[in-house]
């Protein structure tokens, strides 16, 4: 038998691991735990390197309500959407979504001002009910961010979560409490390798080790310039692998925030007859969205839709059968 | 795979006699490289040497046309393994799995549901492409369903016979269209085979392993048979990727001819949500072919919409011509919206001020077809820009006021607009979905 034809590509570098919460010997309170990264390869091409970790999925939570939302939403997280906990607690043990990202939307200043008081509590209460390590995003308002997550960042100390994000322009104060506290840091940039690459130096220049930072490179929904980070991020990825050691941080996608903003995913059936079934039309434009960046190299992906989590979970218990 | 000036200068006599009426062999050898010559201006290559240029020259996917006319569909001549690279060139084909046992009222209704199976997206039809059949019963089963689907719907087809007399009376019955042959028996296959090479047909068919392709289609091209789809197997969805993967890479990377076709993915997985996300990894790993058996429009638009974006040429964003353009019955007291002329962008504002149903002038600014924020960034969609498309188009003749409304994003060049303008500008909001509500409350 004539030796088996291959194309083989070799890397010399893998991605960083990053490690997500931190158990009670670890000085933190989590009993579920993760690791993310280390690679050696592109997506689920294990014949090529080693690929260790299944890339996870975080529930998207809000600490305001959205009155915005499409009507499949709206009914299916029912009853929840009001009550940061009760949601968090859903999504982690009947949606099975891995761990929670919480989005403080509501201390934007145009969105409830809440103080970080408000905001602290939250998050221990998070922790205190879910057995899973939390992402936790600000409002996307510098100040107001620079002003409440550091104080999150210190009473939530030693669990080792993940907060967010950081850009090129307004980085060191978060920064500055994540190293101090023991968390990791998500450093976002705009569909951009290179400024990807000049903000995770920045970073660790002050002294965030490599292994603590997450890129994310701003994703578009499917439908809404979806490719472009698509293609970033396998730029990124095969940098990283052929040796870029300031481009090999495991990717976030935000996902469900990107998908249900997509007109295909909100208009009803009665507008748009021919779009066929509304709700899972929505729940498959969220889920093809997690799909495309699994392929492009997603480590986390941020969802939204209960049903959604639980198709993607299963297709990457499927792409991982190696 | 393509040859290098000079890999092709080192093939050449290196004479420089000057016959191809270059002044040396290395500026022929060039200009062949980049393929601005004929091969026979040089008198003197020697033939196994034209044999290497010409089969060098050839893409490193065969490309296959499947079907005629309207419904030809064109897959393969891929180039890359990356879209930055350069390009994806043809969109997987989407097609749908058919079988002939399925009764006339399953048969109609699949067929209607199919014929529905279009959409139209920032200015792009995007429709599914194929039907494939697949013989279960007799071979006059095979025949009705066959005319049935040829009556009804106007797109590719990919026969799926059991047996070598199904496809001959099926071909007789396809005349001048251009089907995909598909061959599941193995022992069929070399009489498949000779049937397509005779009328020119393209042939798919399953091996387990690259090495199975390989062995086949070099028996295949050495009989001079060389229009072949790769039906990559059904095992693990990794090991599948693998598979396209490999071939891909095979083929445009290190040159490997008997690996360079279009590859062909029939999902069939049980579970119609796992398949169609299945079929979504398909689209963006090299899958060139994709046979799927759900039909529903509210899978298959995220599906096509996934594939758009994905083919979409990396270096040319898909762009409208900047000009003024007139959203319902327009007139001089109209509000006037300014934006990119990036076409998901103008799309999405589009769309909105429809939805409003307030009838209002958009300004497309050139914008070299990027987005708000980063025509912003790149100076493309700045004050001075803005200012002059406004008298480029002559917005002073087309309506009586100087409002102009800019996307929320760029609300930081209102003041500087407005001195070098002379228009009042209005903020509207960031995102396209507040426009309708803005326009109502103006
Ligand atoms: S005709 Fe052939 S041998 Fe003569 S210069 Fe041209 S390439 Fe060289």
């Amino acid at each position: 038998m004539a030796e088996e034809l291959r194309s083989q590509q070799m890397y010399g570098l893998r991605v960083h691991e990053l490690k997500l919460g931190a158990t009670r010997e670890e000085g933190g309170s989590r009993s579920k735990v993760f690791k993310i990264g280390n690679q050696a390869a592109m997506p689920f091409l294990f014949k090529e390197g080693e690929i260790p970790y299944a890339p996870i999925i975080a529930a998207e939570v809000y600490d305001v309500p959205d009155d915005d939302w499409p009507q499949s939403l709206a009914e299916d997280l029912k009853g929840v959407s009001k009550n940061p906990v009760d949601w968090a607690a859903m999504m982690a043990e009947d949606a099975g979504a891995d761990l929670v990202c919480l989005k403080l939307q509501g201390i934007h200043p145009d969105f409830g001002d809440k103080n970080s008081k408000d905001a602290g509590s939250l998050a221990t209460a998070l922790l205190k009910r879910v057995k899973t390590p939390l992402i936790i995003l600000g409002c996307g308002q510098g100040d107001k961010d620079n002003e409440v997550l550091p104080y999150v960042s210190e009473v939530t100390k030693g669990e080792r979560l993940l907060f967010g994000c950081v850009v090129q322009e307004n980085y060191k104060t978060l920064t500055a409490a994540c190293i101090a506290d023991g968390h990791n840091i998500i450093a976002e940039s705009p569909i951009d390798v290179n400024i990807a690459k000049q903000l995770n130096i920045l970073i660790s220049d002050i002294g965030m080790p490599q292994d603590r930072i997450a890129i994310n490179p701003t994703i578009g929904a499917l439908g809404y310039g979806l490719e472009y980070a698509y293609s970033i991020m396998e730029r990124a990825r095969s940098a990283a692998l052929s040796g870029d050691k300031m481009l090999a941080m495991p990717f976030i996608c935000f996902v469900g925030q990107e998908a249900w903003r997509a007109k295909e995913a909100r208009v009803s059936e009665a507008e748009s007859p021919l779009w066929g079934n509304a709700r899972e039309r929505g729940v498959m434009w969220e889920a093809m969205t997690a799909i495309a960046m699994l392929q492009a190299g997603a480590d986390i992906l941020t969802m939204r839709h209960p049903k959604a989590i639980k198709i993607v979970k299963a297709a990457i218990a499927e792409l991982m059968k190696r | 795979m393509a040859l290098s000036g000079l890999e092709i200068y080192k093939l050449l006599p290196k004479t420089n006699c000057k016959k191809c009426g270059f002044q040396t062999c290395l500026a022929f050898a060039m200009q062949l490289a980049k393929k601005a010559v004929p091969i026979d201006k040089c008198p003197f290559v020697a033939p196994d040497v034209r044999v290497i240029l010409e089969q060098a020259s050839q893409p490193a996917i065969r490309l296959v046309e499947i079907g005629s006319g309207d419904n030809k569909v064109s897959v393969g001549n891929e180039t890359v393994v990356f879209r930055h690279e350069e390009k994806f060139h043809h969109p997987s084909a989407i097609g749908f799995l058919l079988e002939d046992d399925a009764s006339d009222a399953e048969l109609n209704r699949a067929l209607d549901e199919i014929s529905k199976l279009q959409f139209e997206r920032v200015g792009q039809n995007i429709k599914v492409d194929l039907i494939a059949l697949r013989q279960k019963s007799g071979k006059d089963m095979f025949l009705a369903a066959l005319s049935k689907i040829k009556k009804v719907v106007k797109l590719g087809i990919v026969l799926m016979p059991a047996s070598l007399d199904t496809l001959k009376a099926a071909l007789e019955f396809c005349g001048e269209e251009r089907p995909l042959v598909y061959c599941s028996d193995a022992a069929l296959l070399d009489s498949f085979a000779g049937v397509c090479k005779e009328r020119r047909l393209p042939l798919a068919f399953r091996k387990p392993d690259m090495n199975g392709f390989s062995e086949q289609t070099k028996r295949f091209t050495q009989q001079g048979f060389s229009d072949i789809v790769l039906d990559i197997a059904q095992n693990s969805t990794s090991e599948r990727l693998w598979q396209l993967t490999q071939a891909r890479r095979s083929a445009v990377k290190k040159g490997e001819r008997s690996l360079g076709f279009p590859t062909m993915a029939i999902v069939e997985t049980g579970d119609e949500y796992q398949a169609m996300v299945q079929a979504a990894a398909y689209v963006t790993k090299y899958a060139s072919i994709i046979i799927l058996r759900s039909r529903k429009p509210e899978y298959i638009l995220p599906l096509l919409t996934l594939r758009q974006n994905i083919f979409t040429d990396p270096q040319k964003p898909l762009q409208v011509e900047p000009n003024v353009y007139t959203v319902g019955t327009a007139g001089e007291k109209s509000p006037v919206l300014i934006t990119t002329n990036f076409s998901l962008t103008y799309y999405t504002v589009l769309g909105e001020i429809e939805a409003s149903r307030i009838p209002a002038y958009l300004i497309c600014v050139d914008t070299e077809g990027m987005s708000v924020l980063t025509a912003w960034a790149a100076e493309k969609f700045t004050p001075e820009r803005i200012a002059d498309t406004l008298i480029r188009f002559e917005l002073g003749r087309i309506v009586k006021h100087k409002n102009l409304i800019i996307p929320g994003y760029v609300a930081m060049m209102s003041g500087d607009l407005e001195e070098k303008s002379g228009w009042k500008i209005f903020v509207g909001p960031r995102e396209a979905a507040g426009i309708s509500s803005y326009l109502k409350n103006l």
